[in-house]
């Protein structure tokens, strides 16, 4: 046995040799499956769309078929200003909810990461509407904001505001009241993901500042925060591309209402491809929406710096 | 004696390592916070949390037309009629087999080619992981026109199998790159010993290195499924028939509907719930390890 021990590393060689008979192909066999549903499902549409969006395509005017070039892009820059409306509402939608998140998160993960009586449960309760999907979350605040049934019925028995106000159908209300009911389901995201990381911070840190003297604000912005760096700036970037894209809560809660106030991008190109059936110029959209998107993630990662130091 | 002597001499020059006295101090650090501003925002927060999931089953249990803040006397008339007159039992079916479906169909591809990514080096490797990271700036949303179109070249459209195969697409990057983290953190040394000891790569991988992925293969199926369950658009987009819709389109009708029915659709709204409320319940202790384990340090 110690002989054997002693030559572990000579007979490595024929070990390897026999123990994948199929040494060169046995990685690509494994990733095989799920590099070629991503190359059917993913690569190739995408690609699909950079072709539609210089075609005229639209199945219910079949007669007008056919290539555009850049027609939809300049109609897209020219002559629409549904699409400078929704772009500003996306910036304003992902703004906010991103921000706010990030805030909210932030102090959930801190206050949850202290050791007090009911925590499990405390954080199972506040953690739970994450579960919760996009089009359940609209069905809830739905209910919520109801005109008749809603809670503004028993605010006004109170005194406060008056019947039949439907937060969701007035242009004043309509943003907050959205903002509300999202944030009420990605808060917990945030926290989450932000919860996690903290709580590989090593305590040591904490003692070592504690004998220095520095007090819980100073070990928050000097210890925490920069640990933290990494994990905020990846999971605010995939949250706000994730915010910007996601369409299930919007489309269900508002369907973009009223009167186009509560229209993002990627509603406008989901109503555009869906009702209204103009597959091109839905194309040239998402074009575009992937260009923006791109664009303000490298920005973004410039600009934090991202895993500068370690690459 | 000797030894408390030696511990006590040791840490001075160290001056790092002062352990002993430590625990004590450590634990007033943490408790320093005063309760009050633990308590205080967290049931702030409790009740924006709570208050929601409160109304939802408030509509669902009182009769329809009653305005009491109570749920009581309480019914089921509405789970009645969403489950048999607004074919939620049908959705509800469909849902649990895209669900089903879709978890297995990830978790498996995912094993694989995580167990790839984990274990070798190959050519396309780098290329294969910057795809994996681009594909999660491709919103499924946008990319629904060519998505129908394929769907529709390989008659699949109305059938569940589109929306399955296109639920696992777009969970698969983010399932990979969790999987093969978990294998990262199982010693490749236990593999070894196995290969010495005369058991194929395969043999070696099921016995030794699946069971350590249990906590990890646990959450990428939760999420998977949870995810399908939730999801709304491939399933409004690609199927038209009602008897093949899922529960999220059956509660967005709910909602569409011309004088919507309260009632109904609070009741259609829990039954959506409660598949994922038991598989959150069932995996709350594997979640926060799942994420550490995968999204943020990979």
């Amino acid at each position: 046995m110690a002989q054997a021990a002693a030559v572990a590393k000579p007979p490595a060689p024929p070990r390897r040799r026999r123990a994948s008979a199929t040494p060169r192909r046995l990685p690509y066999l494994l990733i095989a499956p799920a590099g070629l549903l991503m190359l059917g499902f993913i690569a190739y549409p995408v690609i699909s769309v950079f072709y539609y969006s210089l075609q005229e395509y639209n199945p219910t005017k079949p007669w007008r078929n056919g290539y555009a070039g850049f027609d939809n892009f300049v109609h897209i820059f020219t002559e629409d200003p549904q699409f400078w409306g929704t772009l500003v509402f996306s910036a304003k939608w992902v703004f906010v909810e991103v921000g706010l998140q990030l805030l909210f998160g932030l102090a959930l993960a801190l206050i949850v990461n202290q050791t007090f009586v009911g925590r499990a449960i405390g954080r199972a309760l506040v953690f739970s509407p994450w579960a919760v999907s996009g089009v359940l979350t609209s069905a809830i605040w739905v209910l919520l904001y109801n005109s008749q049934t809603g809670v503004s019925r028993y605010l006004a028995d109170l005194g406060i505001g008056s019947y039949g106000t439907s937060w969701l159908s007035d242009t004043a209300t309509v943003f907050p009241a959205a903002v509300v009911a999202d944030l009420w389901r990605g808060v917990p995201f945030f926290a989450i993901l932000i919860l996690a990381d903290l709580q590989s911070v090593s305590k040591d840190l904490y003692e070592a500042a504690e004998v220095d003297g520095a007090g819980r604000f100073q070990q928050f912005w000097h210890i925490t925060l920069p640990h933290l760096k990494d994990a905020i700036i990846l999971s605010t970037l995939l949250r706000a591309v994730w915010e910007f894209n996601n369409v299930d809560l919007l489309y269900t809660l508002t369907g973009g209402g009223p009167a186009g106030e509560t229209t993002t991008l990627p509603l406008y190109i989901a109503n555009t491809s869906i009702d209204a059936h103009d597959f091109g110029y839905a194309s040239a959209l998402t074009t575009v929406a992937f260009v923006i998107l791109l664009f303000c993630s490298i920005v973004y990662l410039r600009l934090s710096k991202f895993g500068g130091e370690n690459k | 004696m000797i030894t408390k002597e030696a511990t006590q001499v040791a840490p001075a020059p160290a001056a790092a390592v002062p352990e002993p006295p430590r625990p004590a101090k450590r634990h007033r650090a943490w408790d320093e916070v005063p309760r009050w501003q633990i308590y205080l925002p967290l049931g702030i927060y409790l009740l924006f949390t709570l208050i929601p999931f409160y109304w939802i089953l408030l509509f669902a249990l009182r009769p329809a037309g009653s305005t009491s803040l109570v749920p009581w006397p309480m019914t089921f008339e509405h789970f009645e009629k969403v489950w048999t007159e607004r074919s939620f039992g049908t959705y509800f079916g469909n849902s649990v087999l895209v669900g089903l479906a879709t978890l297995v169909m990830t978790t498996v591809v995912a094993l694989a080619g995580g167990y790839a990514l984990a274990r070798f080096d190959f050519k396309i490797k780098r290329a294969f992981m910057l795809g994996l990271l681009c594909s999660q700036f491709v919103p499924g949303a946008l990319l629904l026109v060519p998505l129908f179109e394929i769907f529709a070249e390989l008659q699949m459209i109305n059938s569940l199998g589109s929306v399955i195969i296109a639920e696992t697409v777009f969970q698969l990057p983010l399932s990979m790159i969790l999987i093969s983290n978990f294998i990262k953190n199982v010693p490749t040394s236990l593999e070894e010993a196995a290969w010495v000891d005369g058991c194929d790569r395969f043999r070696a991988f099921r016995v030794i290195v699946l069971p350590l992925l249990r906590p990890g293969l646990i959450a990428v199926g939760s999420f998977a499924f949870v995810h399908s369950w939730n999801h709304f658009l491939f399933a409004l987009m690609f199927l038209n028939n009602q008897d093949k819709q899922t529960i999220p389109v059956g509660l967005n009708t709910l909602m569409s509907a011309d004088s919507v029915d309260l009632g109904a659709l609070a009741a259609g709204g829990i039954i959506a719930a409660v598949p994922v409320v038991i598989v959150f319940a069932f995996i709350q202790k594997w979640l926060i390890t799942g994420f550490s384990a995968g999204a943020v340090k990979g």
